[in-house]
């Protein structure tokens, strides 16, 4: 079966997962009053978890049939190792560790640390270069941002 | 009209809202050059700027010149090194890059401005008269045809926008309508959906999901696949000699003329936006020339570059109507303007032209602006704002990936929202690699509580779901709505029974 396939299926169980939830358990929360209403929290959701389990399954049996074949893709995903994946989730790795120390370490820190690693990760091989880069960047954005734009922004760690 | 020009022309005049345009759209143009960041995310990113502004006509005259400064600075990274930043631009580099190979990447750039100027201006005169007419027929909708309405635009979205398979494109526009019940609806005063996440409460933010449905899953594909962005490279060759000859000038002439109507026609239709545009623009324009001229086309041909270019800008205005004139995008780009305008209080439809007149003129006087802008500034500048082409890709993507957290990050101030971002644009990625669309996700989501909304409210006056019968242009939209999804299936089954049947009897 094919990745999209794959996909759909996953897919299917959310909306199955979500219909559940609006069929299922939602109304139980429901106030007396409010059951008087011809339209619920629930009742949109309802209407979609019918049609995207429907839509899902004509994705699953393939009911139409794909126009595109692998080879016109822009990256073919059945010879994904022949593309940097490495690269791409060590920078996605990057971005988890930047959400988790941007409170932590300060702004100015952890942006000077993603913009030099990401840069070394990809091949940068002037270090000195790319730091000084990274430092100015991590500047000037936190002067934009605090200061123009009046969103605060934690500069430094937190223990400073 | 006039009253309203008048009012447009004294609201956009002033001195802010012209640093606006001004502002705008050398932003645009300058990060519309880098690949990986499209106009729907420059515009992401500018939302937060806009939102400090405050005033909903100079911050909406903001992100239109951004959006028209970002088809510009497509064209030209198009042109100079084949590395087209957004969609809407690959067709103007089948001819604007051999013209640059062959020494004539000046002359290239003039002709792509010309046509976008021309375009740009056509479109805007055509939106002016057009919008207002839309409207009052508009103001007669209720609810129930909103409803209708909005099914409607949806399933025109996911007809056109996919990648050939509309049964992908109907699930992405149900998964957005899916996303976006999660949170607290302003209907029924009560989570949903939530899972007890509190950072779930108020839902996903519109930025960071069209943050991780378009910049990022681009920065991830530059980093896996390093042939796709030339950039580094670039930007060295030499500029020189902007002018073109009267013998071009009355070649492309009628060209831009009939691209320009076409362009902005295509751009009003929902789910068919710039990017078809100009493919289309090229395709008419190829089969309408001349059999020495149509050999030209792809090594360097007039022709052929300016006819994607009038029609991609052309389209890119008329975008703006349905979203002006009903509150319905029809592309990525204008839902991300929606989005926009709900964050300022403005709610778009055919009540914004009555209720607040200024806006609606303001843009479109901006737009001319913005296109006198586009031509008079950049086109100067273009040797030099060219040179943020030479920047190396090692630097680049980090620096897309943090511009794009960073819009994420300051519109919620909330580091969650970071790790939000992360997963959707795993996600998001993964889906594209499966040839899932994503347009049609995110407008699905940017319009799932205004059409819940409509639904509830119809709901309730009649008491049930008896207005679809009841009312006889609702019954029709969604009518039309449904045939529009399975006509295309319905067609390809047939064409292939019938290739199949002509296999056979051979």
């Amino acid at each position: 079966m094919a990745l999209d396939r794959w996909i759909a299926l996953v897919i299917l169980l959310v909306f199955l997962a979500y219909g559940y939830t609006a069929w299922f358990t939602m109304d139980a929360l429901l106030p007396p009053i409010l059951q008087r209403n011809p339209i619920w929290p629930s009742s949109f959701p309802k209407v979609l978890s019918i049609a995207g389990a429907l839509v899902s399954l004509a994705v699953i049996f393939n009911l139409e049939k794909s126009k595109l074949d692998a080879e016109t893709r822009e990256i073919n995903y059945r010879r994904l190792h022949d593309y940097r994946i490495g690269q791409a989730a060590l920078l996605i790795g990057f971005m988890i560790a930047y959400a988790l120390l941007l409170r932590p370490l300060g702004f100015l820190i952890s942006t000077f640390l993603f913009l030099t690693l990401g840069a070394v990760v990809l091949g940068e091989r002037r270090l000195i270069v790319t730091m000084i880069v990274a430092a100015v960047a991590a500047g000037i954005v936190w002067y934009l941002v605090e200061q123009v734009l009046g969103i605060f922004l934690r500069p430094l760690p937190m223990f400073l | 009209m006039l009253e309203g020009l008048y009012i447009g022309v004294s609201s956009a005049f002033s001195l802010t809202n012209i640093m606006m345009v001004v502002g705008g759209c050398l932003i645009g143009t300058f990060i519309g050059m880098l690949p990986g960041l499209g106009p729907m995310s420059i515009i992401a990113i500018m939302i937060p700027v806009a939102i400090t502004i405050g005033d909903p006509s100079s911050a909406l005259i903001l992100l239109a010149g951004v959006y028209y400064g970002a088809i510009f600075g497509g064209s030209t990274s198009s042109i100079l090194i084949n590395a087209p930043g957004i969609a809407s631009t690959v067709a103007t580099s089948f001819d604007g890059y051999p013209l640059a190979r062959q020494g004539k990447a000046g002359k290239a750039l003039t002709i792509a401005a010309i046509a976008s100027f021309t375009g740009g201006t056509v479109g805007a005169i055509l939106l002016m008269i057009f919008a207002p007419a839309l409207a009052s027929v508009a103001l007669i909708f209720h609810s129930a045809e909103y409803f209708a309405l909005m099914v409607l635009g949806l399933s025109a979205i996911a007809a056109f926008a996919g990648t050939g398979n509309v049964a992908k494109a109907v699930m992405m526009t149900i998964l957005g309508l899916v996303i976006a019940t999660v949170g607290e609806a302003a209907l029924f005063n009560a989570p949903r959906f939530t899972m007890g996440i509190m950072d779930l409460q108020s839902g996903i933010g519109f930025i960071t999901l069209a943050m991780a449905m378009f910049a990022l899953p681009e920065a991830l594909y530059l980093v896996m696949d390093p042939n796709r962005s030339n950039t580094g490279d670039g930007g060295s060759g030499k500029i020189t000699n902007l002018r073109i000859t009267r013998q071009e000038a009355k070649e492309i002439t009628p060209v831009i003329g009939r691209q320009s109507i076409q362009g902005f026609l295509i751009g009003v239709l929902p789910g068919a936006g710039a990017t078809i545009a100009s493919f289309l623009g090229y395709a008419v324009e190829r089969n309408l020339a001349k059999k020495e001229d149509q050999e030209k086309f792809g090594k360097g041909s007039v022709k052929g570059l300016a006819a994607p270019e009038a029609a991609n800008n052309a389209a890119g205005t008329g975008s703006f109507v349905p979203l002006l004139t009903l509150g319905i995008p029809g592309s990525g780009t204008t839902a991300i303007l929606l989005g926009a305008l709900i964050a300022l209080n403005v709610s778009p439809g055919p009540r914004l032209m009555v209720d607040e007149p200024q806006i609606f003129w303001a843009v479109i006087i901006s737009m001319y602006i913005g296109n006198v802008v586009l031509l008079i500034l950049n086109l100067p500048l273009i040797p030099y704002i060219a040179k943020i082409l030479a920047v190396p890709r090692n630097y680049l993507i980090p620096f897309i990936i943090f511009f794009t957290m960073m819009g994420a990050y300051i519109g919620q101030n909330n580091a969650t929202e970071l790790l939000i971002l992360t997963g959707l644009g795993v996600i998001a990625t993964i889906l594209r690699l499966a040839d899932y669309p994503l347009a049609p996700l995110l407008i699905g989501f940017i319009l799932g509580p205004m059409l819940e909304n409509n639904f509830a409210r119809s709901m309730q006056l009649y008491d049930g779901i008896g207005f679809i019968v009841e009312r006889p242009m609702t019954l029709g939209l969604l009518a039309i709505a449904v045939l529009l999804i399975f006509l295309p299936s319905y067609r390809a089954r047939r064409a292939r029974l019938r290739a199949e049947g002509v296999a056979d009897s051979d």
